[in-house]
């Protein structure tokens, strides 16, 4: 596709489809009533988000965004929302009192970009000096293309993303990890190792009395 | 000048240190009985010094793995700054742990990960490596803020933190992706390089910028976004409290520093406004909104927002006399405020812990080496001369008068007299109130961190030459090409 060109025919009427869901899903998320509802929402946001992804043709991006978001993410928010019992029409009652000021300033914000944004323009220069351009279909793949970059040239970026994942498990086990002490549990070595030596007493009792 | 792979993980030889350790220490933690946190707080101090060896030790100049790391003398002067908040903040939870009932052994592991991000945070040369060393940092904070679990107040502190700092996430990445929209690439040489060679100013890429900033200001809890800033300190348990004070101020600094500095040191004279904006907020706010506090953690969250201010001065300067102000001053003010929140932790009457200011009435006459050890301390904080603190200022205002900002400095010296009250407020109740009581014995060694940190505020002239020396050097980093 030429730079700068507008869209036109299939992919256009595609890509405005796509938007206009992804959008008002997205405001069904945070307006619906039910909870449930919302995370099905969310879903179905990640779905045409993930599409327009493979618009754009990035499709590695347009998969994990499902495997990961709708596959783990959204199908555990889902639980969470199901097992948790919160009052969420209580949570709810300041929102109108909110929802005007939040309007007021995402309004100005969107303003904002608007005018900035639409008053500057991408340059061609810029497309020419991306450092990893994502190359041709027709060549390479875009998951292979990632593959030869991810592992070579980005491998500290790579390394330390693994300790960010470590640091989250850490955190998650020291802030659920309850060990409770009161809770009698198998311990299937200390069972076995049990002898009759060590388990069984004989005691001589002298009759008329208790041990 | 780049490094090839394997001169690059020498380079990155303290960070490999820290992350080999806190992973060993992991497994020690889990599999020692009884004794295992002091042995893990003990092993991790150990770690932390061994790194800031390594940074002295091993000094290697320039950009590995493609440009993502870089280490010049202003990262080894702030990692080593770094190192010494998070050691001190460990050797100092010791105490706390055994009284409080504080005994998690991946207190240390997580302090020890915080730091790393911390490390790759200074060393960012690309923006890539600058988010995911904030996320790193950020994330472990988030975890240690909530450490005291069963404490109403901490998780609500923890969870707190965790939202807003999401949200200043978000808004850094938008920040990022604007940037990079408008230059095509995320290092930081190559976004100074495409600024230089475009045409045009983009306003699109002063959008990202502003992002970026806003961001970063987060971090550094700088007004206008340090609004969690008074609730974290207060919610979090003390030890806490003392390493968000101290080292991840550090870090977020020189990372600000870095950004404006290396990538978008073609735009000088569009974040000099921002930044000079940011310390006037940031140091205003700080002196008012202190006045009126009585818990001392509180106060101290409003005094670090001050005392942002005061050093982002410098930074506003924008020049190299203004870039070694930045790094004295959060010299100086990482020793006043380890010492100030060792005496925080050493208040101790029978029932515990307690907060309150005006709890301290008369210690003059119950403890008079440790009201004298803080009467310096806020003094110094105050930035009377000539102790540590006014230097510190000094250096700062010096540079903005010498870039010409003499209503940054004037506002500066404003709110720096405005500020001055609270900190006088303190001595005021130690010195001429009704004597409370005793306070209980201090540990060895907060009493120590008390003692060297009061020592070096009080001072501070005598080793002035040296430290202003190797500020100097660590400030020509960025001056040199």
């Amino acid at each position: 596709m030429e730079q700068g060109a507008l869209l036109t025919g299939l992919p256009a009427a595609f890509f405005y489809l796509f938007a206009f869901v992804a959008v008002a899903a997205a405001l069904m998320v945070v307006s619906s009533r039910n909870p449930v509802h919302s995370v099905l929402y969310l879903i179905l946001t990640f779905f045409n988000a993930s599409a327009l992804f493979l618009l754009t043709g990035a499709e590695f991006l347009a998969m994990i965004l499902l495997i990961v978001y709708v596959g783990a993410v959204a199908v555990l928010f889902l639980f969470v929302v199901m097992m948790l019992d919160i009052d969420f029409a209580e949570l709810r009652t300041g929102m109108l009192q909110y929802a005007p000021i939040g309007a007021l300033v995402g309004l100005v914000l969107l303003a904002e970009l608007v005018i900035v944004l639409g008053g500057s323009s991408f340059g061609p220069e810029t497309v020419g000096a991306i450092a990893q351009p994502i190359p041709d279909l027709a060549i390479r793949e875009n998951t292979a293309a990632l593959g030869d970059v991810l592992y070579t040239e980005y491998v500290f970026f790579f390394q330390l993303a693994g300790l960010v994942l470590l640091v989250a498990m850490i955190g998650a086990i020291v802030l659920t990890l309850h060990h409770r002490r009161d809770v009698k549990r198998q311990d299937i070595s200390r069972q076995v190792a049990r002898t009759p030596e060590t388990s069984i007493e004989v005691v001589e009792v002298e009759s008329g009395k208790g041990i | 000048m780049s490094i090839d792979l394997n001169s690059g993980l020498i380079a990155l030889a303290p960070e490999l240190v820290i992350v080999l350790g806190a992973v060993s220490l992991l497994m020690i933690g889990v599999f020692a009985t009884g004794s295992g946190v002091r042995i893990v707080n003990g092993l991790a101090v150990a770690i932390l010094i061994f790194a800031g060896a390594l940074v002295i030790l091993m000094p290697t100049d320039g950009t590995a793995f493609n440009d993502a790391f870089v280490s010049d003398s202003f990262t080894r002067f702030m990692k080593i700054l770094t190192l010494i908040g998070s050691a001190v903040t460990l050797v100092m939870s010791v105490g706390f742990a055994k009284a409080e009932r504080f005994d998690k052994f991946e207190f240390p592991v997580l302090i020890m990960l915080a730091t790393l991000g911390m490390m790759f945070m200074i060393s960012a040369n690309s923006m890539l490596s600058l988010y995911m060393g904030l996320e790193l940092q950020s994330l472990a904070l988030y975890v240690v803020a909530a450490i005291n679990r069963d404490s109403v107040r901490a998780t609500e502190a923890g969870l707190k933190y965790f939202v807003l700092g999401a949200l200043s996430s978000g808004m850094l990445l938008y920040g990022i992706s604007l940037v990079y929209g408008y230059t095509g690439t995320v290092e930081f040489e190559g976004i100074a390089a495409a600024v230089t060679n475009g045409e045009e100013r983009q306003l699109g890429l002063l959008f990202g910028l502003v992002f970026v900033l806003a961001g970063l200001a987060f971090k550094i809890s700088a007004v206008p976004f340090h609004m969690w800033t008074p609730d974290v300190y207060e919610g979090a348990p003390t030890p806490v409290t003392a390493f968000f004070a101290a080292a991840p101020k550090m870090a977020a600094m020189a990372l600000l520093v870095r950004v404006v500095m290396d990538a978008f040191e073609p735009l000088t004279s569009d974040w000099q406004q921002i930044v000079a904006f940011i310390a006037i907020a940031s140091m205003v706010l700080g002196s008012f909104a202190a006045i009126g506090q009585s818990n001392i953690k509180r106060l101290m969250a409003y005094s670090s927002i001050g005392h942002m201010g005061f050093a982002l001065v410098g930074l506003a300067a924008g020049t190299q006399a203004g870039v070694r102000g930045v790094a004295i001053y959060m010299l100086i003010y990482l020793a006043m405020t380890l010492g100030a929140f060792a005496f925080i932790l050493a208040m101790r009457r029978k029932g515990g812990n307690f907060e309150n200011i005006s709890d301290l009435a008369g210690l003059s006459s119950t403890n008079p080496l440790m009201a004298t050890a803080l009467t310096v301390l806020m003094f110094s904080l105050a930035g009377i001369p000539p102790l540590a603190g006014f230097w510190a200022k000094w250096y700062v205002f010096l540079a903005a008068i010498e870039a010409d900002l003499y209503a940054l400095a004037i506002i500066g010296v404003i709110a720096s007299v405005v500020g001055a009250f609270y900190y006088l407020r303190i001595i005021k109740i130690m010195w001429f109130d009704e004597p409370l009581g005793r306070l209980e014995p201090v540990q060895g060694e907060l009493g120590t961190v008390l003692g060297v940190s009061t020592v070096f505020t009080l001072l501070y002239v005598i080793v002035a030459g040296p430290v202003e020396a190797y500020a100097e050097v660590a400030a020509r980093a960025f001056f040199a090409g």
